[in-house]
């Protein structure tokens, strides 16, 4: 009764895990899902092995035996049967899990239906560059931080890194792919259903590597198209106004802007960097108190982060922030 | 000359060994000593001192981690310290630590009266803790490595690291290579030449076995982690391309040589341990091991076997799936040698006696941990579900069960155990078993929940996490924990302190336990065994009540070899008795010898060859000062049948 109990907490638990943003016994896209019932399996089996192990431990400790002194003697029939009962089951267990592990890696590898979608995802310290391809060179793009795509379709992604090794990982939707310089890697994801999913660097990448993060949003196809469409709009060049001179001034070294002169590509695009969801790769949600608290203090918010201090004027960092908030 | 041979030897020849082997006394014995019972303490006394240091840094990273978003620490200070706790406990306190045991116990286990090449010992202690103070030196510069202990290219090239961190960290691992690769050779020769006559190979504690598996292991492994540092300091200060894109080189290359070295190294940390256990948990449950040759097998068949996995740490690389499928099966197979070594401790155990005293405890708690440890090994062996497992705190939990659980629990066992014979005094009971039970509790509370927190999808190498992620309660509870573990580490040292001088005098065999060391006097003299002894069993000590076979050991009547520092040579497998080997003396040149070292590598540090040369002259000089032929060798003397 009291072991049943313990086992039902243990397992509410571990449900619970699998609904945290990143927890992934419950996956939310195929791949994700077949590693997901893995996971369960093999959680299983080890959950057993240590109750069976540590049961056998403890009674062998604790049981009761023949009041005598002296020593035991050497290996007999009975002692030995230990080893072999304990190494049969042993193999078994390890041979079913390998089996059943090659398994799913042959589901997972399978491409026999076509990606609709190619993106390339570029690791760089430490954020996100992300690039829509298309057949058409007008209709590509490039985003960053915020990887959108259509749900219930298989996506494909080549993922780059810029400097050092990174690791990109989206667990609700599939396992981790190291984004190594000099190659390109690739993964395929697929979303169920529209929804928001979590993304972390998963590979130790210098001083900022624990704040380099993404989100995955997955539209219905049909809202993709539009908002792929909306992607490729210019901005609109006016180059009197103030706020967009200071842009050019100051920013444009490293970002660029479609529709603009500013076409710097150390750091993020920030076309229609108003609709992303984060500022700093997942790190503050995008709205102007928090962007105006950036541009004031990158290396408060982020030390070491590759946005230098810009010493704006109080009313410089006004006039941008309300431009790039208004960038939809 | 006449061989004597003794039965009990009257105290004026033992006045004589004693002259013969007893270290010089004051500052220049101290440092010129060979004996390996003082080298040996002196391994187990630093390696603890790296375990405390270690520990305290990973207390100040669990403060920072207690809760999301804490500024104790700077991010790059965090990055230091998770680095140097990797760096610390993994090469400056597990191996070391095992050496400890090893050099002190050897030769009283094998009946010899020092390890093959005293000198050689020596050097292999100074070198490691002359790297030690190296690495550690980094810290007052506020410039301690900072790229984790695996270390990635090309986050630790120049380009992206501009500092000396790295530098240390190569030159600082390359240097106490050194000290591995000899110790480890001379691990090696120990076992195959210097035993008692009898103790043949099938008569070998397990502690030898698993020491000697891991001695080969590194003479094999720890090259590759030497070059791979070597070109990475090349890469880094003489502008070289082994890891850079752009020159042609390939970032993965430092894995595979990283992991090559790696894998089997985390192997070479375990097997000594597991060998502690395999010979002291049987006195507890006073009866022989179960399965004694199976356990030796496994832990060599382990070690084999350990060479071929490696690439389980690249899953996510972009190899190709059929390479990482057969290293996923080899990952599994692994647990094989392992599952045949549970079940013979739990044989051991259920068909035994157990006495529920400390050195118990902690060695059957080991099995639980080391079961938790084994299986969470299991899953990530399996490719697929190790893309989601790989670099979460899953990972940081497997980790800590395996080198806790399977390193320092039988290694505080294995201090409870043999203190008395190191000392001469037991450690207090009641002491130790709250130590037991505070870190046992201590070390489930700190590192059990990461397992549930990585299946959160924790990420390792973080030094905040976002409140999000919904893991801060489970974090301040690891806090908890990783304080209640500290705080039983502190009554170990409580203990060993007060019983060094307060515990109750031992006796030689406190234990009642069968094998060679307890023959002896506690603290053994420095000549170990005033006879050597003739082996006929594996269990010298309990021949008469177990009554396996009629052969009896001579534990008390032998050959007495008093005309100099001199110990029995044996064939390789049989064990008879071949020749009569000339030990040295109390010599200065092992320690001069690291000195030279340590210039040579302080100056590729400063990258200044004239510090360098200087160093490499020095170095020279003093090898050949050791290297010189001496005159005992003509007095060799023939084989003896004792």
């Amino acid at each position: 009764m009291k072991r049943s109990a313990a086992g039902l907490f243990s397992l509410l638990m571990l449900s619970n895990c699998a609904r945290a943003p990143l927890g992934y016994l419950e996956g939310e896209g195929p791949a994700a899902r077949s590693i997901a019932s893995l996971g369960w399996g093999l959680l299983g089996i080890s959950v057993a092995v240590c109750l069976i192990t540590g049961a056998l431990l403890v009674f062998s400790i604790f049981r009761r035996r023949a009041q005598t002194d002296g020593l035991g003697r050497g290996d007999d029939r009975s002692s030995l049967r230990w080893i072999g009962v304990g190494l049969s089951v042993t193999t078994v267990l390890l041979l079913a899990s390998a089996v059943w592990t090659l398994w799913t890696v042959r589901g997972l590898s399978d491409t026999s239906r076509a990606a609709e979608v190619n993106i390339d995802v570029t690791g760089q310290q430490w954020w996100w560059e992300v690039r829509y391809r298309s057949d058409t060179p007008s209709r590509e793009f490039s985003t960053a931080n915020d990887l959108v795509i259509p749900a219930g379709v298989p996506v494909q992604l080549n993922l780059r890194s810029r400097d050092v090794v990174h690791s990109f990982w989206v667990p609700k939707l599939a396992g981790k792919m190291d984004m190594i310089p000099g190659q390109t890697n690739r993964i395929r994801i697929e979303a169920d259903r529209p929804g928001i999913y979590r993304g972390q660097c998963s590979e130790f990448c210098g001083v900022q590597h624990a704040q380099m993060a993404f989100f995955v949003i997955a539209l219905a196809p049909a809202d993709f198209q539009t908002w792929w469409n909306h992607q490729l709009e210019p901005a609109r060049n006016d180059p009197k106004a103030i706020p967009q001179q200071t842009f050019i001034e100051r920013c444009s070294g490293c970002h660029a802007i479609r529709g603009l002169p500013a076409g710097g590509i150390l750091g993020p695009n920030l076309s229609h960097f108003g609709s992303r969801r984060t500022i700093a790769a997942g790190i503050l949600p995008n709205d102007s108190g928090n962007l105006a608290h950036w541009l004031n203090d990158s290396q408060g918010v982020k030390p070491g982060s590759k946005m230098p201090e810009l010493h704006l004027a109080a009313n410089q960092v006004d006039a941008l922030t309300a431009y790039l908030e208004g960038l939809k | 000359m006449a061989i004597e041979i003794a039965q009990d030897l009257p105290a004026s020849e033992r006045r004589k060994l004693l002259d013969i082997w007893e270290t010089a006394p004051g500052i220049y014995g101290w440092l010129a000593t060979v004996d390996h019972k003082k080298i040996g303490v002196r391994y187990l006394c630093t390696a603890f001192f790296f375990l405390v240091i270690g520990g305290v840094e990973a207390l100040l990273m669990r403060i920072q981690l207690a809760q999301p978003g804490l500024k104790l620490l700077s991010p790059e200070a965090y990055n230091q310290l998770f680095s140097m706790h990797g760096v610390t406990m993994i090469f400056l306190y597990a191996l070391p630590m095992l050496s400890g045991f090893s050099n002190y116990l050897w030769p009283l286990l094998l009946g010899s009266r020092d390890m093959a090449f005293p000198r050689l010992n020596a050097l292999s202690y100074w070198v490691y803790l002359f790297a030690g103070i190296f690495l550690y030196i980094s810290f007052p510069l506020g410039q301690a490595p900072n790229g984790g202990w695996f270390n990635y290219v090309p986050n630790t090239e120049l380009q992206y690291d501009p500092g000396i961190n790295i530098d240390i960290y190569s030159l600082g691992l390359i240097f106490l290579g050194i000290s591995t690769v000899v110790g480890s050779a001379n691990f090696v020769v120990t076992v195959l030449r210097c035993r008692a006559p009898g103790m043949s190979v099938n008569r070998l504690p397990i502690l030898v076995w698993g020491t000697l598996t891991a001695s080969v292991a590194n003479l094999l492994a720890v090259p590759a982690v030497s070059l791979a540092c070597f070109l990475l300091w090349m890469d880094r200060r003489y502008f070289t391309h082994f890891y850079v894109i752009s020159g042609g080189g390939q970032p993965l290359l430092w894995q595979h040589l990283f992991w090559v070295f790696g894998h089997p190294w985390v192997y070479a940390l375990v097997l000594p341990g597991m060998g502690i256990v395999s010979d002291a948990l049987p006195v507890f449950c006073r009866r022989p091991l179960v399965g004694y040759t199976l356990v030796a097998i496994s832990t060599v068949s382990t070690m084999i076997l350990g060479f071929g996995v490696w690439v389980h740490h690249m899953f996510a690389t972009g190899l190709p799936v059929v390479a990482l499928s057969f290293f996923s099966a080899a990952s599994f197979v692994i647990a094989i040698p392992s599952a045949i070594a549970v079940f013979a401790w739990i044989a051991t155990i259920w068909t035994g006696r157990p006495q529920f005293k400390t050195p118990f405890l902690f060695f059957a708690g080991f099995i639980l941990l080391f079961v938790i440890g084994g299986v969470s090994g299991f899953m990530t062996a399996s490719v697929a579900l190790d893309w989601q497992l790989t670099d979460t705190y899953f990972i940081v939990a497997h980790l800590h069960y395996v080198l806790l659980g399977i390193n320092v629990f039988p290694v505080v066992g294995g201090i409870h155990f043999w203190f008395p014979k190191i000392t001469g005094r037991m450690m207090d009971e009641r002491l130790g078993k709250w130590t037991f039970w505070t870190m046992f509790i201590g070390f489930n509370l700190a590192f059990f929940p990461m397992h549930l927190i990585g299946l959160m999808g924790m990420p390792r190498r973080v030094y905040t996490y976002s409140a999000e992620l919904g893991v801060g309660g489970y974090n301040l509870l690891i806090s908890a924990g990783a304080f209640l573990l500290a705080a039983g580490i502190l009554l170990l040292l409580v203990n060993i302190v007060r019983s060094r001088t307060l515990g109750a005098v031992a006796g030689p065999n406190p234990w009642d336990a069968p094998t060679l060391e307890w023959s002896v006097s506690s603290p053994p003299p420095p000549y170990n065994f005033a006879v050597i002894p003739v082996i006929a069993s594996r269990h010298p000590l309990w021949e008469d009540r177990l009554d396996e076979t009629t052969d009896r050991s001579t534990v008390h009547g032998g050959l007495v070899l008093d005309e100099g520092k001199e110990t029995v040579g044996v064939t390789v497998l049989d064990a008879e008795p071949d020749v009569i080997l000339k030990m040295p003396g109390d010599t200065l040149v092992p320690l001069l010898t690291a000195l030279g070292m340590m210039v040579i590598f302080c100056g590729m540090l400063l990258i200044n060859f004239w510090v360098v040369g200087a160093g490499a002259v020095w170095t020279a000089m003093v090898l050949l000062v050791w290297l010189a032929p001496r005159d005992h060798a003509a007095k060799e003397r023939p084989a003896v049948h004792g």
